[in-house]
């Protein structure tokens, strides 16, 4: 070989086959499609919009509704503003999405555990629980609990009666509620005290253990100080609660806690259609762990129930969390559907009523999306940091 | 006691222990080792018991089969007269009964082209040409067979197409065609320029970050205004635009874990044989990746099938819409039930047959990478 390949340099490509000014005609040209094509949106928007005559702009917001809400966590009247609605409908889309996450995440993981248990008969069942539930739409599920199942309750009148403090109807279920007196700051003040003690034990408990090896029963010693201590406080003040008996006059019950049939229904379909995702994801990450954990914490000496606790759990979790954040995100986006059964939440309310009424789409398909978009981020960027903290930290 | 002397390697084979056989085992060995065991098994039981002898009751026992009205309805039971009677509108929405067979033409179409695709005997070229057909040539028969307008076949009008029909239209036009796109949106999310990319990024999460139904909220109450007013589209074309632009994002963050799982290597070898990026792409990484995500784009359907129930929201009867209305029909009131039934188990099996293929593909292309 002669030195003819090292002596030439390679001629400058022209400027259509570097990859680098290529790279950046071919980003110009797509910049301007996407600004064009925005602008033509823009524009066209703009111009409809004059035609129908609607002003743009956030000044709506101020103005006063004139329409009712059923369920509202703030007070609420028909001069409030849109704003105030808004808040209503974000504050009950919360409401159902917290719950909603809570329950599912409880019905979830107990039916992907029994689904691996050696008990035939539970194996099974929890299988056909999930097959079914997972493959049944579900708006069709959230109407199968509204129409089918709690609006055809009977009426008021007729409801059914628990001690006569508690009543089931077509109207909800209605219970008492708590009147908290003079005096009843202190429980609160337990209240957050026990929380307090628990975080405070949890991190001693963890730090001893891992110096000495010596494990705490952390979970009930923090029952104990989560009930005891409210209770000790509702003693020591002497009862400052009083409860607040629903009454049946005239066609409905006044009085005492609410729990509506639409609240009811989309809390049921939500929580029990997520909860069959869930169960199928605990279900994957704890036969994602290797056999070979288990045997070696055996022969370590460790008993089942640690095994399972300190071993199986704690590595199934990281298989577990990734798709389980999904899962959340799902269920809170899921709960829009609450417009389809009138539950008074963010997409009913504001999306559907006052839309209707203002005809102001831009800006309040706007502000829809960005609340979920902000609940979506939020969520996953919790949820990523937690894995963050869970996650194999490797060499 | 004798023992019985064998010579070496005469022995019978002796059956197993008496009290490890049998049903009596199997039960003691399943369900009751244990006491919190039995106590679960106790409890299944009592589920079973006292779900299971209502549902059979009222499904079958005391259900009224025959008849062609509500009267014909007098047992406690389930009527399913109710679904007979409207079972053209819960397949088919309000489409002229008389043009129902251009529907069920398309069905046998779809079937008889997709079949021979399951088949391993059957030649790849064979294969590829039934493939091409049903992605390409088949949707325009659809469109003429289903809006007619051409071939002497009578015009029919969007609001008119409902039912189970309804349903896979929106879901299979989705899904076919949010997967074009859902690939460009993963390429772009690779590459390595900064505009595209990001673009794709912001574009995949903001429709990965909103619910469906104010997809479809958008679609009809938004779209209007984006357009001149001279074009008014049709509504079922608004949706589909929608749902399109929404699974395709799911379906980019589908294909992008396949492109991820695609080892540097090929890309390299594909740079090293002179192959061009469009190239590289179509030849080597795409058919490996996409074959990989085979099972999450199965996944990505059921999910949008599911889905498309939304559309009664704002004002499309597909197969749960139908069931809603007809149970609010005045003549027929009081059967919601029955008509959920009828849909939950229409779209179960759908969904589940689907997930089944998916899990077993899952097992097939699952090739001894693991145990």
């Amino acid at each position: 070989m002669t030195d003819q390949t090292k002596s030439s340099t390679p001629a400058k490509p022209p400027f259509w086959r570097d990859p680098d000014k290529r790279a950046l005609v071919f980003q110009g040209v797509f910049l301007l499609l996407v600004v064009v094509v925005l602008f033509t949106l823009i524009r066209n928007t703009m111009l409809n919009l004059e035609a129908r005559g609607i002003s743009s702009g956030f000044g709506f917001l101020e103005t006063s509704t004139g329409f009712k809400i059923a369920e509202t966590l703030i007070p609420y009247d028909e001069s409030s503003s849109f704003f105030t609605a808004f808040l209503v409908g974000l504050l009950n889309t919360i409401k159902v999405s917290v719950i909603g996450v809570f329950l599912a995440t409880i019905l979830g993981f107990i039916m992907g555990v029994a689904r691996l248990s050696k008990n035939w008969l539970v194996a099974r069942l929890s299988a056909v629980y999930v097959d079914t539930l997972r493959n049944i739409p579900l708006l069709l599920q959230l109407f199968f609990w509204y129409f089918a199942v709690l609006r055809p309750l009977k009426n008021p009148k007729q409801a059914d009666n628990f001690f006569d403090i508690i009543f089931l109807s077509n109207r909800g279920l209605y219970g008492p509620k708590p009147i908290f007196e003079d005096g009843s700051g202190l429980i609160l003040f337990a209240l957050i005290a026990a929380i307090v003690g628990i975080i405070v034990l949890r991190i001693w408990a963890k730090k001893r253990m891992e110096n000495t090896g010596e494990r705490f029963p952390v979970f009930y010693t923090s029952l104990g100080l989560i009930i005891g201590l409210p209770l000790l406080a509702l003693i020591g003040t002497g009862f400052p609660v009083s409860w607040d008996i629903p009454e049946l006059k005239g066609f409905n019950f006044r009085g005492g806690m609410v729990m509506t049939p639409e609240f009811s229904a989309l809390v049921f379909a939500l929580s029990i259609y997520t909860s069959s995702f869930i169960a199928e994801i605990v279900r994957a990450g704890i036969m994602s762990v290797d056999k070979g954990q288990t045997e070696a914490a055996y022969s370590l000496g460790l008993k089942p129930s640690w095994t399972t606790r300190l071993v199986i759990i704690p590595q199934a979790m990281r298989v577990i969390i990734p798709p389980l954040t999904s899962q959340y995100l799902n269920l809170t986006k899921n709960s829009s559907l609450a417009a389809a059964i009138a539950y008074p939440d963010l997409v009913s309310i504001f999306a559907g009523t006052a839309l209707n009424q203002t005809g102001q789409a831009v800006e309040i398909m706007g502000m829809t999306l960005a609340v979920y978009l902000f609940l979506s981020l939020t969520i996953s960027s919790l949820m990523n940091w937690y894995n963050a903290s869970k996650a194999l930290v490797e060499r | 006691m004798t023992t019985q002397k064998y010579p070496v390697g005469q022995h019978p084979n002796l059956p197993p222990p008496n009290n490890t056989v049998g049903v009596l085992f199997w039960l003691k060995e399943n369900m009751f080792n244990g006491v919190l065991n039995s106590i679960l098994t106790l409890f299944s039981f009592y589920v079973i018991i006292t779900l299971l002898p209502p549902l059979l009751k009222w499904a079958i026992i005391y259900a009224d089969w025959t008849g062609d009205s509500k009267d014909a309805c007098t047992k406690d039971g389930a009527c399913w007269v109710f679904i007979r009677v409207w079972f053209d509108q819960l397949l088919y929405g309000r489409y002229p009964s008389d043009s129902i067979w251009r529907i069920n033409l398309s069905y046998v179409i779809a079937i008889v082209a997709a079949i021979p695709l399951f088949f391993s005997a059957v030649p790849k070229k064979i294969k590829l040409v039934l493939a091409a057909f049903l992605l390409v040539v088949y949707p325009i028969i659809c469109f003429y067979l289903y809006y007619g307008g051409g071939f002497g076949l009578e015009v029919v009008e969007t609001p008119r197409w409902g039912g189970l029909f309804l349903t896979l239209v929106i879901a299979v036009s989705g899904i076919v065609l949010s997967l074009p796109l859902g690939i460009l949106l993963a390429l772009g999310r690779r590459s390595n320029m900064p505009v595209i990319k990001s673009f794709c990024v912001v574009f995949i999460e903001f429709w990965r970050g909103i619910p469906l139904i104010t997809v479809l909220f958008m679609a009809s109450v938004m779209f209007p205004l984006f357009v001149p007013e001279s074009l008014s589209p049709d509504k079922l074309l608004r949706v589909l635009v929608g749902v399109i632009l929404f699974s395709s994002a799911y379906m980019a963050e589908v294909v992008r874990g396949g492109l991820q799982a695609i080892p540097k290597g090929q890309y390299e070898a594909a740079a090293a044989l002179g192959l061009n990026y469009p190239k590289s792409m179509i030849l080597i990484i795409l058919p490996q990746a996409l074959k990989m995500v085979i099972p999450g784009i199965v996944n990505t359907f059921i999910g949008l099938f599911k889905d498309t129930t939304l559309v009664l929201i704002i004002g499309l009867f597909d197969l749960l819409g139908m069931a809603q209305l007809a149970a609010t029909n005045p003549n027929w009131l009081g059967f919601t039930v029955e008509g959920y039934v009828f849909a939950a188990v229409g779209f179960f099996v759908f969904c589940f047959s689907m997930s089944s293929y998916s899990q077993h593909l899952e097992r097939v292309l699952n090739t001894g990478h693991r145990n």
